[in-house]
């Protein structure tokens, strides 16, 4: 046959977005309904991906975080005192309907977020639905956590969740809150409250009694009143850790229970004797999953220098065939940035490394005309005492160091305000653990990155924040113990 | 191409000892992140265009097997046509790359495609067990290739290769590869299920490319494990990364339990995203197949016409 003079060209398989029914307008879901804002205020949403406005939501004033904390309350009363097992009920049926809805809010929060489908239908929506089945199966074993017996629920809990994993930070937030015993108002991002208000549909769907969960949204406004709130016993923050300074000082002092869940650089090591072509797979995992827009993300590669040459070649081979394009094409791998506002600030940083000398590097791409794109970029040369060393880019950078000795890997690695991930890539087991146990960071990964699960803990050190989600750890934050 | 190991690399072959140090001293394989990655290839959904372009260029990649006991020279001629003509109903239909049959039957499969783009591979070296005297196994090429054989396909001595004997299996294909002089490319089959590890089929391309094998092929099909996504991305990063250090492309042959177009194009997926386009024809990439050809064609009727025909609209055999 005639050889093609072109490469193999997949054709554009788009996921239909005819299976969600988004409403021109949302409200706030407070005491098992929607309602508007008391001021009747409101703020627009788009699709990053195109910039095309998908709803108008409301934008909560104190007056409506007032009215969510009530409801809150009151549902509190009733919510707690049920039996575990009934509880569960509950949660297994969140659990199944989301399942059951998982293509529609996949491509939901695709739409909202810029994240390719991919991702929404293969990572997020199946540890959604795996964090409310864990948890439902918690309700009932709270005697047997290890917290002594019958553990007390806290009370309300006020969650503020980032835009990055709307409706997996959301699980996360909420699954456990809801086992225990505790009700919740969460806001959710401004830039993505679509998953977070269709949740509130799969509560009603579920028959979840009136005001056990409330979801308000708004932007930092909303989050900072009901984080000051009296009424709430239990703040739960994911997001930056500028922000969560900030919520530390205003619940000091506070009898509020506070965990929070922030930045990262995570370093990802590479020794010499490491697999390199799954390196290769879990270093694209680890920094261009999410367009890096992930807390955990391993930023930093910390390669042994004896590889250097040959990882980074393997590397930037692999990285022409990422695909960058639309995100509901099933065959893209990157898609776009969450924001102008954060597409702003990864230009920023990314310039900033090139001009503290690093090098800097991108595959050949076309960015799409419309929406908010930053091609996959990595720098090298770089030092600890470059700025993409040592801050939290939060997007598809990655920044390359080297390093000779065990010794000098764990030094770098752990020489940043942060704690939260770290990657080890070597054959030799022995290694790993040695290596695992010296790194100041809340979850390392062995020759992979970027695996969640819900029965593993989750959280930081240092200026990444304190508390655990996830697992049984998961459970301490909400319980009175 | 050259028939001895490539310059950079000779001094590796001078012993059992040095052959075995570079072997061994090849990057290890993570199987969980390997058959991940397989995997994640695997979801590309290719349709229309890509799907068309895809599911011709899989036909042209076959060796239109057949290596049974019962082969009659009818049945070799019937395979010969088919290779030359796969669809008769639509004779826009690429031919497919080869007929592979056994040595006995080179003559009347050479006969059934003369004058076509089809060659004739030809399974020698005592296929498939390969336990045979090396003086035997050479006899069985040398007569495939004056029967006119394009390609032989031969088996590594998978004992000596899991006893460590590496430079008897790299001596014995280059032995081959000389018998196949300058008119037959040489697919050297590992039978990956038999070397049980990644870390194995990792070192059995490279002492198969060092020995100067055109193509690396994944196994037989007569053993339970044959050719997956996993095995053969390990072996496409393999040939990817020799022409990287010495500048000789190697093609690589799955072979055995490829029977959907979808396996086929997950393969092709493969293909094109690890050793890249330059890997994307039948001189570089063949699928050892004997049933895949009828779900090509069934497909390709598919996208030609909108419905599916049925097994009765394409030939048996």
């Amino acid at each position: 046959m005639e050889k093609r003079t072109s490469a193999f060209e997949y054709a554009p398989a788009p996921e239909s977005r005819a299976i969600v029914d988004i409403a021109p307008s949302y409200g706030l879901f407070i005491d098992g309904e929607f309602t508007e804002a008391a001021d009747g205020k409101v703020f627009k949403t788009v699709s990053p991906s195109t910039e095309e406005v998908l709803a108008e939501v409301a934008e909560a004033g104190e007056a409506d975080v007032d009215r969510a904390v009530k409801a809150a309350r009151k549902a509190f009363e009733k919510w707690s005192a049920l039996p575990g097992a009934e509880r569960a009920k509950y949660l297994f049926r969140i659990a199944r309907i989301i399942q059951e809805r998982s293509r529609e809010l996949a491509v939901l929060e695709t739409l909202d977020n810029g994240k390719p489908i991919r991702e929404t239908r293969d990572a997020d929506l199946p540890l959604v639905a795996a964090h409310f089945f864990y948890y439902a199966g918690w309700a009932d074993k709270l005697d047997h956590a290890g917290y002594g017996a019958d553990p007390r629920p806290l009370g309300v809990a006020g969650q503020v969740i980032p835009w990055n994993f709307p409706l997996l930070m959301l699980a996360w937030k909420i699954a456990p809150a809801l086992a225990t015993g505790n009700t919740v108002v969460l806001k959710p991002a401004e830039t993505t409250p679509l998953s977070a208000l269709f949740f509130a549909d799969v509560c009603r769907q579920a028959g979840l009694p009136k005001g056990v969960v409330n979801i308000i949204t708004g932007d930092g406004r909303a989050g900072a009143a009901l984080i000051a709130h009296p009424d709430v016993n239990k703040v739960a923050f994911t997001g930056s850790t500028a922000v969560g300074k900030e919520i530390a000082r205003t619940v000091a002092g506070t009898r509020k229970k506070l965990t929070l869940e922030l930045g990262g650089k995570g370093a990802n090591i590479v020794f010499d004797d490491a697999p390199i072509d799954q390196a290769v797979e879990g270093i694209v995992n680890g920094i261009f999953f999410n367009q890096g827009q992930v807390c955990c993300a391993g930023s930093r590669l910390l390669v042994q220098e004896s590889i250097h040459d040959e990882l980074l070649d393997s590397l930037k081979r692999r990285l022409t065939t990422l695909r960058l394009g639309d995100p509901l094409d099933k065959n893209t791998d990157i898609g776009a940035i969450n924001s102008a506002e954060q597409l702003a600030r990864i230009t920023a940083l990314a310039d900033l490394g090139e001009a503290e000398g690093a090098e800097r590097w991108s595959p050949a791409c076309d960015l799409p005309e419309s929406g908010y794109w930053f091609a996959p970029t990595l720098f090298t040369n770089v030092t600890q005492a470059h700025t993409v060393a040592r801050d939290e880019i939060f997007g598809p950078v990655l920044s390359v160091l080297t390093f000779r000795t065990p010794d000098e890997a764990v030094a770098k690695a752990n020489n940043t305000p942060y704690g939260l991930s770290a990657g080890i890539w070597t054959e030799k087991g022995s290694r790993i653990l040695a290596v695992a146990n010296k790194l100041r960071a809340g979850v390392v990964w062995s020759n992979t990155f970027n695996k969640f699960d819900p029965t593993s803990p989750f959280g930081g050190y240092k200026e990444s924040g304190f508390g655990r989600e996830g697992g049984r750890h998961g459970l301490e934050a909400y319980l009175d113990v | 191409m050259p028939t001895t190991a490539p310059h950079a690399l000779s001094d590796v072959t001078a012993s059992d000892g040095t052959l075995r140090r570079f072997l061994h001293g090849l990057p290890g394989v993570d199987a969980v992140g390997l058959e991940a990655r397989a995997a994640s290839l695997g979801t590309r959904s290719i349709k229309t265009t890509a799907k068309a372009y895809a599911i011709d260029l899989a036909i042209s990649m076959v060796d239109l097997t057949t290596l049974e006991g019962a082969d009659t020279p009818g049945k070799v001629r019937a395979l010969g046509a088919k290779a030359v003509r796969p669809d008769p109903t639509d004779r826009t239909t690429p031919a497919t790359a080869a007929v592979c049959v056994y040595p006995d039957m080179v003559a009347t499969a050479k006969e059934a495609v003369a004058g076509s783009t089809v060659k004739v591979a030809s399974v020698a070296t005592a296929f498939p067990a390969g336990r045979a005297p090396i003086a035997v196994k050479l006899a069985d090429v040398r007569e495939a290739v004056a029967a006119g054989a394009d390609e032989i396909d031969m088996v590594i001595d998978r004992g000596a290769f899991l006893a460590g004997h590496y430079l008897k299996v790299y001596d014995e294909i280059t032995a081959v590869k000389e018998a196949c002089g300058t008119s037959a490319r040489l697919k050297v089959i590992f039978e990956t299920g038999e070397l049980s590890t990644y870390d194995n089929i990792r070192r059995a391309s490279w002492l198969g490319m060092l020995a100067g094998a055109d193509f690396i092929k994944t196994s037989t099909g007569k053993v339970a494990v044959n050719a997956t996504p996993a095995n053969t991305l390990l072996m496409l990063e393999a040939v990817r990364d020799f022409r990287a250090q010495t500048g000789v492309q190697v093609g690589v042959k799955p072979a055995g339990g490829i029977r959907t177009s979808k396996d086929a194009i997950k393969f092709l997926v493969l293909v094109n995203e690890t050793a890249g386009e330059d890997w994307l024809d039948n001189h570089w990439f063949r699928f050892g197949a004997s049933s895949l050809l009828n779900d090509l064609l069934m497909q390709r009727q598919k996208l030609a016409t909108g419905r599916y025909s049925g097994p009765d609209y394409v030939t048996v055999d």
